[in-house]
């Protein structure tokens, strides 16, 4: 039965995540959907399975119309979805788990569950806790009982991340098996070697809009240009000159949630700009964040300036002049009740507040990063470009080292400028800026060097003026140059 | 010992409607944080129809709708206004309180109708237990039955598990076709009736007639109740029934030690703070983890998803 | 502003119906509880010494909400001021100025300890504020009660009507013959004035709200979110406490077991009216304490209960809560689609 989604839109508040999706996927297709994060795979994804509701658009199976915004329905038209966290409920068993939303009698369930497990080669025992079980465990049992209800459509989200290499193997024979069976098996992820090694198909996402369709296998660096946008050769890089050694990373280990970073060996110099390029979930994360001292559990050492801050609180890093921005700007960077003033009064003013002061300091500011607001608005009502220009606005004057969690996501090009002018303008003070980005043409444009992540370890860091897309491309699709 | 038993048994049924009753309604995910209003409104009001219609069942009946009807406005507001069911409850705990107080003003201190006596013959010769599970009235063999039967409800049926499902994993519900709203309405729906029957249980039963305030401060002892026996009905009665005895120990206690009635109420609540710090404490979840069925025993469990509203979008 | 009017409108059409069910003229109704709040010079007394109380724990509970923190033991906190202020009381030689001031400020001590008991909780021990303060305030009621019967009974017998009186130096001076102390007013408005000028002027305040709008966002500014917490449950608690001292030292002038009286769930209700903001609480506590004890001449005048003061209370809290959310929640679902600009 063939997939068919038309014009699947979808957005939640101002954001569009889903913007005029149309695919086609024929039965027995091992299709990959690729994407960075937040380009609206998932998205799409829960609008398919019925978890969410859609704007507008249809999708049929078969010829047959899908009911959108309804689970249950979902299912019984034949599509299945595996979340990216396994949708179990911890304290219930594995058959409890497979029972539930059915009418299965527990004595035919505990049958079907055995043979469709046995089908598949998992091996599962029905009746464990499935808070006791692995993450690649819960997968399975998912899988099991999806495919019990009879799905024609098997949606994996993200499934690799978390799991062992044992157990990749195993789900991956299973996926190959149910699509030589007639299954539509949609793989949604965003490790390249991945789908190279599964798919057959892909179809390639880029903030919520289809960017191409490709079959496979084809050139690593082609897809990951899809998903990345396309390289404009840069004119305008300048290089500041290097200071001396700032910071100084030896067999750095860290990790947070499931990801983790290990064997890092990295050595910033004052005025430096360093990009972290990979893709999503290669370790980026836990290694910026070790940086900012925003992780208590470390190995390794980390010395800035010759003074060792391993392990010391993420205030001793504050008083050291380390400054970190993240990507959620609403969710850890700002105070959506606050205004632009107390923001500025919170991350620069002293012991006592003058308000005339600091209103003053917030009119300077809105004027110099050219921010549309005033000084009494609450940040919850800014756009996201401006809020991002308050993030910065709140860096003081003596930071060290600068780390960033993809500075300009979501901003429109006017304020990815503002930004970058401001970060820039900090090297010419001896300010090292480390900064994690899926944005290629970023990276090449802003950089001196470029550490490529693969797979929870740096894999290579180049010169950024020398490399070219393709080459950026292969590396971060974990291929030595 | 025979009759002390059964006195403990009968003290404690109120409070196990109550704290059963909640139980199911966090099961499902939500607090319904009205109890203590909600208790005495439904004790008013159950007694209020008892006496005007004679009967004790129509009083039942206008109990449980009274609490059920400010149960819904928890339900309601968390789900549709997804406003913080905590706010709510309490200024509906407050509001019941007064308006039991007002409305009951007409009823305080008149004799009314109580549940009748009905002793099982020949069991409740059994020795020890014969009194105290077969020599009560309908009002405590239905406490009882609760417990049972709410035990079993969540355990091991399906609707059930589905309802433990919505409170401890909504997504999880939510994906596999199960209506997480409805569920949720429901619980606090029967849980709200059964927090209304408790009401009755005092005003026509355990302590019977109305005055303003009687049964004040039960209501917070069934919620920390409720916590203390880890959201199953068996332990959450057990909870209630040393409630009972601790009530019933106090009263032989009163001319010895004056006053030993009005303090031993707080008990409950330092042992429902001792049971969360020990939710959160370090070494007895490094203990439960190795040794799980002690772990089980000491380590009460809230439902995953106590008290956020959930919305598919 | 007009969520105010709503909700009032609506406390209105339910008291009317509930007045017309009970079988009384629901404009005279109204016109006895106005005049029994401010009908009399004693009567603006017994006002002015309801709303200090109310107002002062409401202060303290606009610093925890500040702080994103449901400080529900507010009641514990006022029987713990009071039982402290009582044992000055009972304790503390002297002019009876001392044994006030001593009175007082051991009373705002017992309040604040009591409130970081449930923030320790909190900070360290992992339980919700929420639960914790409820405990504590039952631990407490059974404190003062066992206090009451046990070691502070009146000469000969022990009952749960309060402790014998203190002596009259040191109950709160009152102005001529009324029952009005200037002290509690004073205390209140300073009380006010101090946390409306904390929030807004202060580090502290600031760091406050920040912990209460965004807790990860506070500890990545690297304000220490812990201390800040705990500061808001002693002040919070401090304030709660005062307000219990002055109940006991000024009206009472004794420990009952009902010292609370249901005052700190009141005030819980006032903020919530208040909608969180300081300058409202002054007026909308002078509304709550006005019905509350407007509504004693119900029963006297009407034998109408004086619980309708609290149901009117409780019903425009509520409709305020409601309107609130209601308003919100079609904000939400009409919000305009918009690109990112």
């Amino acid at each position: 039965m063939t997939l068919r989604i038309t014009e699947i839109s979808k957005h939640f508040g101002p954001v569009r995540a889903n913007d005029s999706i149309s695919m086609t996927v024929e039965p027995g297709s091992l299709h990959a959907v690729l994407g960075e994060n937040g380009a609206g795979k998932s998205t799409l994804m829960k609008i398919l399975s019925g978890f969410q509701d859609a704007d507008s658009g249809s999708v049929t199976l078969g010829g047959q119309t899908v009911p959108l915004g309804d689970p249950q329905a979902a299912i019984a038209a034949g599509i299945g979805m595996l979340h990216q966290d396994p949708l179990v409920v911890l304290p219930f068993t594995a058959l409890q788990n497979f029972m539930l939303g059915t009418d299965l009698k527990h004595r035919t369930a505990r049958r079907l569950f055995n043979e469709t497990a046995a089908r598949l080669g998992f091996v599962l025992d029905p009746d464990r806790v499935t808070r006791s079980m692995s993450v690649g465990e819960r997968q399975q049992l998912e899988i099991v009982r999806l495919l019990s209800r009879g799905v024609s459509v098997l949606i994996l989200d993200e499934p690799t991340s978390g799991i062992s290499t044992g157990q990749r193997e195993l789900l991956f024979d299973a996926l190959r098996q149910l699509a030589s069976e007639g299954l539509i098996v949609m793989f949604v992820s965003h490790k390249l070697e991945e789908v190279l090694d599964l798919c057959r198909s892909v179809t390639v996402i880029r903030r919520g809009r289809v960017v191409g369709e490709r079959d496979l296998p084809c050139p690593t660096h082609v897809l990951v240009e899809m998903m990345f946008g396309d390289i404009v050769p840069e004119t305008t890089h300048e290089s500041a000159r290097l200071g001396e050694p700032l910071l100084t990373v030896t067999s750095l280990e860290a990790s947070e949630g499931r990801q983790s970073i290990r064997r890092v060996e990295l050595v910033v110099n004052a005025g430096e700009v360093l990009g972290i390029a990979g893709l999503e979930g290669s370790g980026q994360q836990p290694l910026l964040r070790a940086l900012a001292g925003m992780t208590p559990r470390v190995a390794g050492s980390i010395t800035l300036d010759g003074s060792d801050l391993t392990r010391r609180p993420y205030r001793a890093f504050l008083r050291s002049g380390v400054h970190f921005l993240p990507a959620g700007r609403l969710e850890e960077g700002l105070f959506a009740e606050l205004t632009i003033a107390e923001h500025l009064e919170l991350a620069l003013g002293s012991a006592s507040i003058d308000w005339e002061v600091a209103r003053r300091r917030a009119e300077e500011a809105i004027d110099r990063l050219s921010i549309k607001g005033r000084p009494d608005d609450p940040v919850a009502g800014l756009s996201g470009g401006n809020q991002q220009r308050v993030l910065l606005a709140m860096m003081p004057n003596d930071v060290s080292v600068l780390l960033m969690e993809h500075p300009t996501r979501g901003l429109d090009i006017e304020s990815a400028d503002v930004v970058w002018t401001q970060i820039l303008a900090r090297r010419a003070q001896g300010t090292a800026i480390i900064f994690v980005s899926s944005d290629l043409d970023e990276l090449v444009a802003t950089c001196d060097r470029i550490a490529v992540c693969f797979d929870g370890e740096i894999l290579d860091i180049v010169s950024a003026p020398d490399v070219d897309a393709n080459s950026l491309g292969s590396l971060i699709g974990g291929q030595i140059l | 010992m025979d009759a002390t038993l059964a006195s403990i048994i009968a003290a404690a049924a109120p409070l196990v409607y109550a704290a059963v009753g909640e139980t199911i309604t966090e099961r499902a995910g939500v607090v319904n944080l009205s109890l203590d209003g909600s208790i005495l409104l439904s004790a008013m009001t159950g007694f209020a129809v008892a006496f005007m219609s004679g009967s004790v069942v129509a009083g039942f009946v206008a109990a449980a709708a009274a609490s059920m009807v400010v149960a819904l406005i928890v339900a309601w507001s968390g789900i549709r206004l997804r406003l913080n069911q905590i706010a709510v409850g309490f200024v509906l705990t407050i509001l019941a309180a007064d308006l039991s107080a007002f409305l009951g003003d007409d009823f305080t201190r008149l004799p009314g109708p109580t549940v009748q006596a009905r002793p099982i013959p020949v069991l409740r010769e059994i020795p020890v237990i014969g009194q105290a599970f077969f020599g009560q009235n309908l009002s405590v063999y239905g406490s009882l039955v609760l417990v049972a039967a709410a035990s079993w409800f969540l355990a091991r049926s399906r609707r059930g598990t589905e309802l433990r499902a919505v409170g401890e994993r909504p997504e999880a519900a939510h994906a596999r076709g199960i209506s997480v709203n409805v569920y949720r309405y429901l619980a606090t729906a029967a849980g709200g009736a059964l927090v209304g029957v408790a009401g009755a249980a005092f005003s026509l039963d355990q302590r019977a007639g109305w005055s303003e305030g009687a049964n004040a401060g039960f209501g917070w002892i069934a919620l920390a109740i409720v916590i203390f026996g880890s959201w199953q009905p068996m332990r959450v009665a057990a909870g209630c029934y040393l409630f009972g005895a601790l009530q019933v120990v106090a009263l032989r206690l009163q001319p010895v030690f004056p006053g030993v009635s009005q303090v031993l109420p707080a008990i409950p609540f330092p042992l429902m703070i001792l049971s969360l710090v020990l939710v959160n404490s370090k070494s007895i979840r490094t203990i439960a983890q190795r040794l799980p069925r002690l772990g089980r025993v000491l380590l009460p469990e809230p439902p995953g998803a106590l008290g956020t509203n959930f919305a598919a979008d | 502003m007009r969520r105010f009017l709503i909700s009032t409108a609506a406390a209105l059409v339910v008291a009317t119906f509930l007045l017309l069910v009970a079988g009384t003229d629901p404009i005279e109704a109204l016109s006895v509880l106005a005049s029994g709040a401010f009908g009399s010079t004693d009567k603006i007394a017994d006002t002015a010494m309801a709303w200090a109380p109310l107002a002062l724990a409401a202060a303290g509970l606009i610093v925890t909400f500040s702080a994103g923190l449901w400080n529900i033991g507010v009641e514990g906190q006022v029987i713990a001021g009071a039982i402290a202020a009582t044992a000055a009381a009972r304790w503390v030689e002297g002019p009876g100025w001392v044994a006030i001031a001593i009175g007082l400020l051991v009373g705002t001590v017992g309040g604040g300890v009591w409130g970081m008991a449930a923030g320790l909780l909190k900070t360290r021990g992992g339980v919700n504020e929420i639960f914790g303060g409820l405990g504590l305030g039952f631990v407490a009621q059974a404190f003062a009660t066992y206090l009451i019967i046990g070691p502070w009974k009146r000469a000969g017998v022990a009952s749960t009507s309060g402790t014998d009186l203190f002596r009259e130096e040191a109950w709160l001076p009152t102005i001529g013959g009324t029952r009005l102390s200037v002290v509690p007013v004073a205390l209140a408005l300073v009380t006010l004035g101090w946390v409306w000028w904390m929030l807004r002027a202060t580090r502290f305040g600031l760091e406050l709200r920040a912990v209460g709008s965004n807790l990860r966002s506070a500890r990545l500014v690297g304000i220490r979110s812990e201390q800040v917490m705990l500061g808001a449950f002693a002040i919070g608690g401090g304030a709660a406490g005062l307000a219990g001292a002055l109940v006991t030292l000024g009206i009472q002038h004794k420990l009952v077991p009902a010292v609370a009286g249901g005052r700190g769930f009141l005030a819980i209700l006032v903020v919530l009216l208040a909608g969180y903001r300081t300058a409202w609480v002054a007026p909308v506590a002078l509304f709550f304490a006005a019905i509350s004890v407007g509504s004693s001449q119900l029963n006297l005048r009407l034998d109408l209960d004086s619980s309708l003061g609290g149901v009117l209370q409780g019903v425009i809290v509520l409709a305020a809560v409601l309107v609130a959310g209601w308003q919100a929640r079609r904000k939400a679902e009409t919000a305009p689609i918009e690109g990112d600009t």
